[in-house]
């Protein structure tokens, strides 16, 4: 049985591929090594972010996300049911954030980036520290700069792909956890299907939504693709008293996402959840798929968090979890098809916004697939952009890569 | 419940559980001193509003947690008491939900 | 040169052996433990002022006198250091071994000493918990596991209730029924969910024949007198199937129950009681030695080999977490676990006794499962609102909506989409129930397959810290960074 089209990797970026492609009336099948949003998206969290981004591509399509998510929430909750044994709901609340800078140095810049953003048409509004604090009371008074993002909102990345997945096979996709694709099948240039651990599965395209682990799978599918992991842990508390309203992020982290420094860099995004936990997030770590433990990070982001809500001293953290971001060296995601070998298609790069960018991706990726007008340029995300290109050139070479090195990591602890 | 006399015997303290004082000596938890004086639970859950109290006894089950001084979440079962202890009932509720 | 150092996690009857046999053989030894007194949960006493013991402590316990003397040993010998109250709250994997991070302070207490350990061998003795299956109503308060009413009686001479039924599996319930009679408490009765047949599979022909298993016999013997002196009945293939009361427990249905542990139609009959103590085993606490890597077994202990070493390098493991044995067996292991993690000589003169020590106990373990083993009809006595998940409140008819609802038996996503096992006690009490209502695989942690799901036991953080004590940290040489 042939498919049109295979989806490799079941978190949240292949569900929304899956999910545009099966609803436009492809046969789809979405293969994952191990459970569905069982990988990155698992292991993140999910804020569906305006305010982290400079003006450029990557805002535009995370604007576009912003005025797609409240639809495609009702979408989903209306196609799924959201009673108590109906589907687990999706969390998504649009509760805005509040970027506070907590030190005189932080202050301009964060003052500087939120005109820019403004320019770039993001409801970015400059606030006082009276006003910072009647939008969180807990909130320590020493801010030297607060802005205040209405557009920003949250959303429970798990509960998020699993109904995306479960949208997809309404529309009659099939989802295979369990598939470990490790290889290619080829048609001359032409790649026609996968080479998997449970048989051949030929198909008339492979959409590559692999996450952080795209880069493994490229090389087996005989392709470099400079998709790196990078690392990040977070701090869950028990439930406490619902204190933070918002989510509230020191300034630092505007910087700590556009750099590609190597060493740890941590900020604090503080945000309750609907459990009434409160989660913090996180650091970057470029250290491969090593996925041991490192208490030194999470001391840092405690004493952050602990600068932004004096309070939290006292809270009990009960559980840390870690992720390998999927990025590439641009910072940008890769969505399109692959020009250097037919019949590959490539979601995937989206690094820490994947939650929040993944369903206008797949979308994205269906209307190039289909030839439908794109709901935003596509050409930012293309594959065959320099900077993909060139990096790809230095990836080991396909048959250097050894599979055992990238597994997914096991010694990730759980979300939310 | 009998106590267990030997040369000076534990010296008696008094802790308070949300202002109400409750008797005992050196050496209980306070989730033995509340026991011993009959009170069965303390903890309200954040669904259903419901009653809990010692469940697993050895601080794995995290159902008997209070706010000892001021600070949360401690384990009553495993937490021995100090004269003057200031012990408050938990009850964390959920936050709406908007979806 | 300096000695080996070697640190002994947990004071129960096998990290005291450990610690005493690894001392022995020469290393400096830093004996561990959260609880502020040593002993473990099999030696659990009094605290009283300065140390001393209560007059009728004995009555309490098995071989106490081993008790004190361990006490003595590892509270007086030069090349040990004792600490209690003391915390182990992570493991870090090092490029070369393991850095632990310890709290010392009182029990969740703000502000306790932070504490760094880098050894050159681990010894984890971290012992096991009850393990109790849920049923309608065991939220309930009045409702414990068998080991809360233990400890409690123990520790602080304290019935968990005045009119009480003891229920569950193993021989365990015995000693729990004597220790709630020792406490003033009345005992209705003790139900055993084991069937006379499976009883006879695991004991031998006669229901007696528990008390032939080896080294237990005496003591067991004990208990099944004081039972029957008290007038306690001991009934087997009986279950605890609901609670009810307002508030508070006030009657427990009882039903005898099937081969496969399912109730039997029509025998249900309702008993006022103001407590009841359930357990159905127990369960090792995994949380370090998953940090550590370690291979757990498909049955979910750290598997060790003859000299009690992990698969981790420089990580020795012994007494409940490594397989159900009972104190006797947890002591010989620890003996074995604590000379080899010392680098003991292999001809010493105790090292063979403990090993021939342990191997008696050797099959307690495989006893205890044939019969007492859960069996799993019991899912029949669950109903649509019987909370499986007890931090969460998360139901069963919740759970099962939630795997049916994704299509998912993945557990991750299970736990992520009804909140079942995210609450303060991270799935000790619920995870391998939840795995076994959505029908999850659920793997070996240590084991590392490609594919695999979930990993229940996976708690970096082995206890909640404070975000305040975390942020106050100091540092550790950079060199020692992993
Ligand atoms: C700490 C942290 C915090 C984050 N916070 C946020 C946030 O607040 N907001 C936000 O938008 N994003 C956030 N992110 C980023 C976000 O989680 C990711 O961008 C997103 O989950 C990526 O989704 P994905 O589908 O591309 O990858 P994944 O979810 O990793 O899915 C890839 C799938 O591919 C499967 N796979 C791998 N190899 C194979 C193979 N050979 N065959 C078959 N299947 C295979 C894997 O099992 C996996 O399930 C965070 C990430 C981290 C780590
Ligand atoms: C509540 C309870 C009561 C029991 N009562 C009896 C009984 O009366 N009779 C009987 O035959 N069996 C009893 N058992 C069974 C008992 O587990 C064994 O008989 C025996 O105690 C096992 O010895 P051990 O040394 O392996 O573990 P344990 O005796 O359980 O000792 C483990 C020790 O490790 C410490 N520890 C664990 N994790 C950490 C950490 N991260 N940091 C620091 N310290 C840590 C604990 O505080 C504990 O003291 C009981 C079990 C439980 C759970
Ligand atoms: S009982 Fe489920 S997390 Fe505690």
């Amino acid at each position: 049985m042939t498919v049109d089209v295979v989806v490799v990797g079941a978190g949240i970026v292949g569900a929304a591929c899956a999910r545009a492609l099966a609803r436009r009336g492809l046969a789809v099948t979405v293969l994952d090594r191990r459970g569905a949003a069982s990988g990155t998206t698992a292991h993140g969290e999910g804020n569906l972010l305006v305010s982290d981004k400079e003006p450029g591509p990557e805002l535009v399509l995370a604007q576009h996300a912003a005025r797609r998510w409240p639809s495609l929430v009702a979408e989903l909750e209306d196609e799924l049911g959201s009673d108590r044994h109906g589907f687990p709901p999706l969390e998504y609340d649009p509760k805005g954030g509040l970027v506070a800078a907590t030190t005189a140095a932080g202050a301009q810049p964060l003052r500087d980036f939120a005109a820019r953003q403004r320019g770039a048409g993001v409801d970015a509004r400059e606030i006082d520290v009276a006003h910072a604090l009647e939008l969180e009371p807990a909130l320590n008074p020493a801010l030297t700069a607060a802005v205040w993002y209405p557009e920003d909102a949250q959303v429970q990345p798990v509960a998020a792909a699993e109904a995306l997945l479960a949208s997809a096979r309404r529309a009659g996709a099939t989802v295979r956890p369990g598939v470990e694709v490790v290889g290619a099948l080829r048609d001359g240039e032409r790649l026609v299907g996968v080479r998997t651990s449970d048989g051949d599965i030929p198909a008339a395209a492979v959409v590559l939504a692999a996450g952080p682990w795209s880069g493994v799978v490229a090389a087996r599918l005989g392709v470099g693709l400079p998709v790196r992991p990078r690392r990040g842990m977070v701090l869950v508390t028990t439930r406490m008293p619902h204190v933070v309203r918002h989510k509230v992020y020191d300034g630092d982290y505007v910087g700590a996402t556009q750099s590609g420094d190597a060493a740890l860099q941590t900020s604090s995004v503080v945000e309750s959840t609907a459990a009434g936990t409160v989660l913090i997030g996180s650091s970057r770590e470029q250290v491969g798929f090593d996925d041991r433990l490192r208490v030194a990070v999470l001391r840092e982001m405690a004493a952050r968090a602990v600068r932004l809500f004096p309070f939290l001293a006292d809270a009990s953290v009960m559980r840390t979890y870690l992720g390998f971001r999927p990025y590439v060296p641009d910072h940008l995601p890769i969505v399109g098809p692959d020009p250097r070998t037919p019949g590959l298609w490539v979601a995937t790069g989206h690094e820490g916004a994947g939650i929040g960018l993944g369903p206008v991706s797949g979308e994205l990726l269906a209307d190039l697939f289909t030839g439908a007008e794109p709901a935003t340029d596509p050409a930012p995300f293309r594959v065959d952009r320099p900077a993909v290109l060139d990096a790809a050139l230095d990836e080991p070479h396909p048959s250097e890569s050894t599979p055992s090195e990238n597994t997914p990591s096991e010694n990730t602890g759980e979300a939310s | 419940m009998s106590a267990t006399s030997q040369g000076a015997g534990p010296r008696p303290l008094t802790i308070t559980l949300d202002g109400r004082p409750f008797a005992g000596t050196e050496g209980q938890t306070i989730a033995g001193m509340l026991l011993a004086a009959r009170r069965r639970s303390w903890r309200t859950t954040s669904v259903e509003s419901a009653p809990r109290g010692v469940f697993c006894g050895i601080g794995v089950c995290f159902d008997c947690l209070v706010t000892v001084n001021g600070s949360r979440d401690v384990r009553a079962c495993l937490r021995r008491a100090a004269d003057g202890d200031v012990v408050e009932t938990q009850h964390d509720p959920l936050p709406g939900v908007t979806s | 040169m300096s000695r080996r150092t070697v640190v002994v996690v947990g004071a129960g009857p096998a990290g005291l052996s450990a610690a005493r046999a690894a001392a022995r053989a020469g290393a400096d030894v830093t004996l561990l433990d959260a609880s502020d007194q040593v002993g473990g949960q099999f030696w659990r006493h009094r605290a009283l002022p300065g140390g001393g013991t209560a007059p009728d402590e004995p009555t309490f316990h098995h071989g106490w006198g081993t008790f004190t003397a361990l006490r003595d040993v590892v509270a007086t010998h030069p090349r040990v250091t004792l600490l209690t109250s003391a915390q182990v709250w992570a493991l870090e994997r090092l490029d070369a071994g393991v850095r632990l991070r310890v709290l010392v302070g009182p029990a969740d207490g703000a502000g306790r000493e932070h504490l760094t350990l880098t050894p050159d061998a681990l010894v984890l003795a971290t012992g096991a918990h009850d393990r109790t299956l849920p049923f309608p109503g065991w939220q309930l308060p009045g409702v414990t596991t068998a080991g809360a009413a233990q400890a409690l009686a123990k520790a602080e001479r304290v019935a968990v209730g005045d009119r009480v039924v003891v229920a569950g599996a193993g021989p365990f319930l015995l000693p729990v029924a004597s220790s709630l009679l020792r406490t003033g408490a009345r005992v209705l009765s003790v139900h055993e969910a084991a069937t006379p047949a499976s009883m006879a599979r695991g004991w031998g022909a006669r229901p007696a024949g528990l008390l032939g298993a080896a080294h237990k016999a005496g003591e067991l013997g004990g208990y099944v007198g004081t039972l029957a002196r008290h007038r306690v009945a001991y009934r087997l293939g009986e279950a605890v199937v609901a609670a009810r009361g307002d508030g508070r427990v006030e009657e427990v249905t009882v039903a005898r129950v099937d081969a496969r542990w399912s109730p039997v139609p029509g025998t249900e009959r309702t008993v006022a009681a103001d407590a009841v103590c359930v357990s159905h085993g127990f369960t090792p606490r995994l949380e370090l030695a998953v940090a550590a890597a370690c291979a757990i077994s498909p049955d979910r202990f750290v598997v060790v080999d003859d000299e009690q070493r992990t698969s981790a390098a420089g990580v020795w493991a012994a007494g409940e977490l490594t397989g159900i044995g009972g104190a006797e067996a947890a002591l010989a292991e620890g003996w074995v676990a604590g000379h080899h993690a010392a680098s003991g000589a292999p001809d010493d003169a105790g090292l063979a006794r403990a090993a021939r020590r342990r191997a008696r106990s050797a099959d307690f373990a495989r006893r205890l499962d044939a019969a007492h083993g859960i069996r799993g009809g019991w899912t029949s006595w669950l109903r649509d609102d019987t909370l499986v998940c007890r931090c969460e409140e998360v139901d069963a008819g919740t759970l099962r909506a939630a795997a049916c609802a994704t299509g998912s038996a993945d557990l991750r996503s299970v736990r992520l989409t009804s909140r079942a096992g995210l609450g303060p006690c991270q799935a000790r009490i619920c995870g391998r129930t939840v795995a076994e209502l959505v029908g999850a695989t659920e793997p070996a942690p240590g084991g590392d397959t490609g594919s695999a799901p979930a990993v229940p036991d996976r708690r970096p953080l082995v206890v909640p810290v404070r975000l305040g004590d975390l942020a106050t940290l100091p540092d550790v040489p950079a060199a020692d960074a992993p």
